[in-house]
């Protein structure tokens, strides 16, 4: 990504007074927020969109005949007509609300794994992966009889794509990737995976989670069968997420849940299922969360995706040259086409430490293995700090964290 | 090795108080030069435990002869506060009796649950030196991983189980 193209700009100072606790002092600092790839804060119109949901538009959805329940559900189904065409879906009907990503993966892990996996077959899914994107395949496997294969990381942080040919050629089931990684912001090549896994006869899913915050989303584009999101990574509510799929695949899979909302008909003897997505959809749903869900998309898509990117770019590259002119710092990760995460290693400082440390400055990091253990495994190491930016933060931040670095490396009594 | 449970590095006003009390020398010197970090062959007790949410693993290793504990060693990797605290525990808890290790494991454990009144005991010797943890309650875990194999491997008993007592 570079800088010097003509992008649409963003206004910060006006962006940042829309995020109510961007104002908020930590520790006698103002706060300086690079967690953001664990959860996005929130701006004032998706909270005020879920005050006023619960304030005048609250009923159960899809159940009364009643004006209220009229209301929510307009409001319910309005947000998964927001949610399809933000990922570029055919329909409405193929978003499935799902508490997030994980719970997604779990469906099409659950659902579609048990109707199409069987003893002997193989699911291809990579070391670089989340444990969200990890364990619901074990439990698959483990069900199953099924077996897993790791698609390598290269040591830049990569997929190693020549690894996924080799692996292909065990015509798994499935293969199952991040879009973006949650520790190295590497942005996988999806459309390339995808074509490479369809010519093998395998379906793909995308775990989306880190990659739908910061980039425009087209399913159709990247050829994939599933794509999972959580609204918490991108300014929305906790608790409320998507999966989309193609619906002659919802329409193939068995239920994920049982309850209210998902059924047809239910008679002693058995019953029937709703028409997707309802199918996947039992009991009543997070109608707050999805609300808010819907309208955090609305306010990404206000400020606009080019203007996100453009903006998270030049965040990017300062905080790469800042940082790889720190001594004694180790970055992990590629150095381009990367979204703005940096997972680092500084001195002989434990990134709990620094962590610690730093957040006596207001300073947010992430420490740990980042649900990445095999990840972190491969590259050696058991935790890494994590600082990660998002479209509210500012050069000033990256200037703070090499400030607070160099506090730290004094508290450490590393007297330069 | 310093007894003193308080001692200002520095007078660096750019550091904030709490970290300088959290991180002082005697910490950081068991972190970098940890006591004990070693393997035992002939340990009677010995237990792993982790962090899952942190990564900081430890293994504490117990040789108890005649009801004493005649050596006590530690492996694993960890934070600063996790590696020092067990450090100084491997010194602090050698020739005691485990009911003497547990008096000390709960006493710290107190002390790092904010009871000032226990800085002055001498019981705890350096260990005082990790007061500083209480004002940072998450890190309180990370302190008390080492204490939390003792107290485990006092319950469990010994590893290689000879007839019943």
């Amino acid at each position: 990504m570079t800088t010097d193209m003509l992008a649409p700009s963003l206004d910060l100072t006006a962006l940042r007074a829309q995020f109510p606790i961007l104002s908020r002092e930590i520790n006698g600092h103002p706060l300086v927020f690079l967690d953001s790839a664990a959860s996005s804060q929130r701006p004032l119109r998706v909270l005020d969109r879920m005050d006023r949901y619960y304030r005048e538009q609250h009923a159960n959805v899809h159940r009364g005949a009643h004006q209220l329940s009229v209301e929510a559900t307009e409001a319910f189904e309005g947000a998964r007509r927001i949610i399809a065409s933000h990922l570029g879906a055919n329909e409405p009907a193929e978003i499935v609300f799902t508490r997030g990503t994980t719970e997604a993966i779990n469906l099409v892990a659950s659902s579609w794994g048990s109707k199409f996996v069987g003893a002997g077959d193989e699911i291809v899914i990579t070391k670089m992966e989340h444990h969200s994107n990890f364990v619901p395949w074990q439990l698959l496997a483990e069900r199953t009889g099924a077996t897993i294969r790791f698609v390598d990381v290269t040591p830049d942080g990569l997929l190693d794509l020549d690894d996924l040919d080799r692996l292909l050629l065990g015509r798994p089931k499935i293969v199952a990737f991040m879009h973006v990684s949650n520790s190295l912001g590497t942005i996988n090549p999806v459309a390339e995976i995808v074509r490479r896994a369809q010519a093998a006869g395998a379906l793909t899913l995308v775990d989306g989670a880190q990659a739908a915050p910061h980039l425009k989303i087209d399913v159709a584009e990247l050829g994939c069968d599933f794509y999972a999101i959580s609204g918490h990574k991108m300014c929305g509510p906790t608790g409320a997420g998507a999966l989309w799929a193609r619906r002659e695949l919802l329409e193939q899979m068995p239920p994920y849940q049982g309850g209210g909302e998902m059924i047809s008909e239910v008679t002693m003897a058995g019953s029937t299922w709703a028409a997707v997505p309802h199918k996947f959809e039992a009991g009543t749903p997070n109608i707050a969360g999805v609300v808010g869900f819907g309208e955090a998309v609305r306010f990404l898509t206000d400020v606009g995706f080019d203007a996100i990117a453009a903006h998270e770019a030049e965040i990017t590259a300062y905080a790469l040259e800042r940082l790889t002119n720190v001594d004694g710092l180790t970055l992990y990760g590629p150095r381009e086409n990367k979204t703005s995460v940096f997972s680092f290693s500084y001195l002989d400082i434990h990134p709990h430490d620094l962590s610690t440390i730093l957040d006596q400055r207001g300073i947010a990091i992430r420490a740990g293995n980042h649900c990445n253990q095999p990840l972190m495994d491969h590259f050696g190491i058991n935790a890494t700090a994590r600082a990660s930016f998002y479209l509210y933060n500012s050069r000033e931040e990256v200037d703070m964290l090499v400030d607070g670095l160099a506090m730290a490396a004094k508290v450490f009594c590393h007297i330069s | 090795m310093t007894d003193s449970p308080k001692k200002p590095r520095t007078a660096d006003r750019e550091i904030p108080a709490s970290l300088d009390s959290l991180y002082q020398e005697v910490i950081l010197d068991h972190y970098r030069r940890p006591q004990n970090k070693s393997a035992l062959d002939d340990a009677t007790h010995t237990i792993t435990m982790s962090n899952p949410l942190c990564g900081d693993v430890i293994e504490l290793l117990l040789r108890v002869e005649d009801s004493k504990i005649a050596e006590a060693c530690f492996l694993g990797r960890g934070c600063s506060i996790s590696q020092a605290s067990v450090s100084m525990l491997t010194n602090r808890i050698a020739g005691k009796t485990l009911e003497e290790a547990t008096e000390i494991s709960a006493k710290f454990t107190q002390l790092l649950h904010g009871d000032d009144t226990l800085l002055t005991d001498p019981a705890l010797g350096d260990l005082r030196a990790l007061a500083g943890v209480s004002k940072f309650p998450v890190r309180i875990k990370c302190a008390l991983l080492g204490w939390n194999c003792l107290e485990e491997l006092v319950e469990t008993g010994p590893t290689s189980v000879g007839p019943a007592e």
